[in-house]
């Protein structure tokens, strides 16, 4: 057994991204404040002084133009690593995600690729309000030609970042910001982890509940206090919403008959949305009850604290939604 | 689904003898079902290319359910195939049970998912659907405890458990008990009886045989049987059904011929245009029917079409059969032993075989008087046996 160290979250997306630019010297990372503030929320804290300003590059506030930039540079050869500071603040830059990294493998006939990595970070719970609070991954796992990855473990916010840079294709990372702080033991040398699957984190027999990113922790307490109540749930965490892992999923419900699926993002046209509807088309005849569904309430994330709890799943409100389906 | 008997309510499908493309005529055996009666071989009524197969395996159909689509008149087949989704189950009113149904809401996209929908069809999930094939669960006896108030996998396994393990004779005295007590409920019964006398025609079948092959050989209750079918041309309210409060006659003389089966029970399958066949044609077919009926190998035109039934109990020696009519017919011939009995014929005392013959009538439809026409004709057929041939 090697040597563990105790980071949080934040320090293992750092501890990736210093180990991807010790790797490869293609490599280098580029958005608002990553160099000299050290990121927005403090990820890249110290990079610059290390690697220097062609590695560490501080870019005007247009993500259109930097988005643009890093694709441009993985299709000249290098590896960029461009981070975006919220989610809501990549609609800017959703043309040059979805016309261009998305697109250019299939325009060019194979003759072009785009191996770029943009991380952004998602999610509510910081009272940081509607223009910065959202939960658009699922969007983004509409659109062919992307990988979505959704690390919420500390092993994955660390190897994920080192696999996607081998992708030949544009991997989005989506780094849920309430995880920022979440403390753990893990391994010391930092290893790539693989993106293609999605992982049990408890197994179980009476219920599948299928989430991720900043759900899984909700969602695994909530498991916790079935089980106190002789209700053994499975917890799945999905890792890739793009290509979702069916089999996994398929291979839960086959097992434990029941889906809830905790999702952040809104249900309307959701991810949730598609994988009742996986659920549906292959193990329809393995339901025995409908797949329920714990998803953002449809409404802007508020600003104020009770309201913007009450806007997004909780342990309670999974707990209820759990109960009520295994009643 | 055809009703294989009046008691049927459902039968379980149990394969296809024929592939969509395939031509079928009128009277073919397309496929087989399972009743409480047994295994039986369905005949199609229409003739034309089979153009979709709706029932599978397992399926438990109801009477009058579409089991398959013909096409007729040079119609295309593959276009109806494809045209023509599987019809869901009909539903008789008034036998769903009544689930709370509250008044239909528009769901927004964040409402609670599951509003009950408005049918009072019992909601079962599909695990639970399919668990409950696999242990003959009858899923309208079934509790439901599961989420929205849907049958549950466990809901159906506590069923199965509570089940009383049921074999296929126990499922036949259910049927010839419900058809019997609805007979005896419904049916205004009268009763005549005749002693006939059979010397003659017992005499002149026996010179019959004598100078044939074993193999051709009539057994006197085919030429009772011949003489039945032509004393009802003469009677047709004893032929025939007694159906929603009004007697239809029966479209031939289909003969149901009451068979003992050796493992208990009994059916009585149709011989079909008795009136019609020659005795030898009769023996034939009476021969085939009775090992078809041991070997649960009947048809589903045998089970479906008696217009009347015969119950013969002389070979264990009874004189005299009351019978109880098998709904919806209206009458239920009976005959015993042929016994030696003192004779008085032209003021003297002669020994000659007698048997007493007697006459179940629904007195719904016909009345003593009929049934007395009628065994006076049996009688009068039975001294005449060469016209019987």
């Amino acid at each position: 057994m090697s040597a563990t160290v105790r980071i949080n979250y934040r320090e293992a997306l750092r501890q990736g991204l210093r180990e991807a630019l010790l790797r490869d010297e293609r490599v280098f990372l580029m958005g608002e404040d990553v160099g000299r503030y050290g990121g927005s929320y403090a990820v890249s804290k110290g990079l610059l002084e290390e690697f220097g300003e062609e590695r560490i590059r501080d870019t005007p506030l247009s993500e259109s133009a930097f988005v643009g930039a890093g694709i441009g540079a993985a299709l000249n050869g290098m590896r960029p690593i461009v981070e975006v500071m919220t989610v809501n603040f990549s609609l800017l830059a959703l043309d040059q995600i979805m016309n261009n990294a998305a697109t250019l493998r299939h325009m060019s006939g194979g003759q072009l690729n785009v191996p770029v990595v943009i991380r952004m970070t998602t999610g509510a719970g910081r009272q940081l309000a509607a223009q910065h609070s959202h939960s658009l991954e699922g969007w983004y796992a509409h659109i062919p030609g992307l990988r979505i990855v959704a690390p919420a473990t500390l092993e994955d916010a660390r190897g994920m970042l080192l696999t996607a840079l081998q992708d030949p294709d544009p991997v989005l990372i989506f780094e849920h910001a309430s995880l920022l702080n979440v403390e753990g033991e893990i391994a010391a040398d930092p290893q790539p982890v693989d993106i293609d699957y999605a992982v049990v984190r408890r197994p179980g027999a009476d219920l599948s509940l299928i989430t991720y990113g900043g759900s899984l922790l909700k969602t695994l307490q909530a498991a916790e206090k079935l089980a106190e109540g002789g209700v053994n749930a499975e917890v799945i965490d999905l890792r890739s919403l793009r290509p979702l892992d069916d089999a996994a999923i398929i291979g839960s419900v086959g097992k434990t008959h029941r889906a809830l699926i905790v999702d952040e993002g809104w249900k309307s046209g959701g991810l949730s949305a598609e994988i009742t509807a996986r659920i549906m088309e292959q193990a329809f005849y393995e339901l025995d009850a409908p797949v329920c569904r714990v998803c953002g309430a449809e409404v802007p994330v508020p600003y104020a604290k009770h309201l913007e709890d009450a806007a997004i799943p909780q342990v309670e409100t999974i707990l209820a939604a759990a109960r009520n389906l295994v009643k | 689904m055809p009703s294989l008997g009046a008691d049927m309510e459902d039968g379980t499908f149990v394969e296809w003898q024929v592939e969509p493309g395939q031509a079928v005529a009128r009277g073919q055996v397309v496929c087989v079902v399972e009743t409480q009666k047994g295994a039986v071989e369905v005949e199609i009524w229409e003739s034309g290319v089979l153009a979709k197969r709706i029932a599978v395996p397992g399926q438990k159909i109801p009477v009058g359910q579409v089991m398959a689509l013909i096409a007729t008149g040079g119609e295309d087949w593959k276009a109806i195939a494809a045209a023509v989704p599987a019809p869901p189950p009909p539903t008789a009113p008034g036998d769903e049970p009544q689930a709370p149904s509250p008044a239909p809401t528009r769901e927004t996209a964040g409402a609670t998912p599951g509003a009950p929908p408005v049918s009072g069809r019992v909601k079962v999930s599909p695990a639970a659907r399919r668990r409950a094939e696999e242990l003959g669960v009858d899923l309208s006896a079934v509790n439901a405890s599961g989420a929205h108030g849907a049958i549950s996998i466990a809901d159906v396994e506590l069923a199965a458990a509570a089940k009383k393990p049921r074999d296929t004779q126990a499922a036949m005295r259910d049927a010839i008990a419900a058809a019997m007590s609805r007979s005896k409920r419904e049916i205004p019964h009268y009763y005549l009886a005749s002693e006939i006398n059979v010397e003659h025609a017992v005499t002149w079948l026996e010179k019959r045989n004598a100078v044939v092959p074993i193999g051709e050989r009539v057994l006197f209750v085919a030429l009772q049987l011949k003489a039945v079918a032509l004393a009802l041309r003469d009677s047709p309210e004893l032929n025939g059904f007694y159906r929603d409060g009004a007697f239809r006659p029966g479209a031939g003389m289909h003969l149901g011929v009451a068979v003992s089966l050796r493992g208990g029970g009994l059916v009585a399958p149709a011989l079909h245009d008795v009136d019609k066949s020659s005795l030898a044609e009769l023996m034939a077919q009476l021969k085939d029917l009775l090992r078809r009926a041991r070997s649960g190998q009947l048809r589903s035109s045998e089970l479906s079409d008696p217009t009347i039934t015969v119950t013969n109990l002389g070979d264990l020696g009874v004189d005299t059969v009351f019978g109880v009519i098998y709904p919806p017919q209206v009458a239920l011939i009976g005959l015993g032993r042929s016994a030696l009995k003192p004779w008085v014929t032209n003021g003297e005392i002669v020994p000659a075989r007698i048997v007493q013959a007697t006459l179940s009538a629904d007195h719904r439809v016909s009345d003593g008087m009929r049934g007395a026409r009628f065994l006076v004709e049996l009688d009068r057929l039975l001294q005449q046996p060469q016209s019987l041939a």
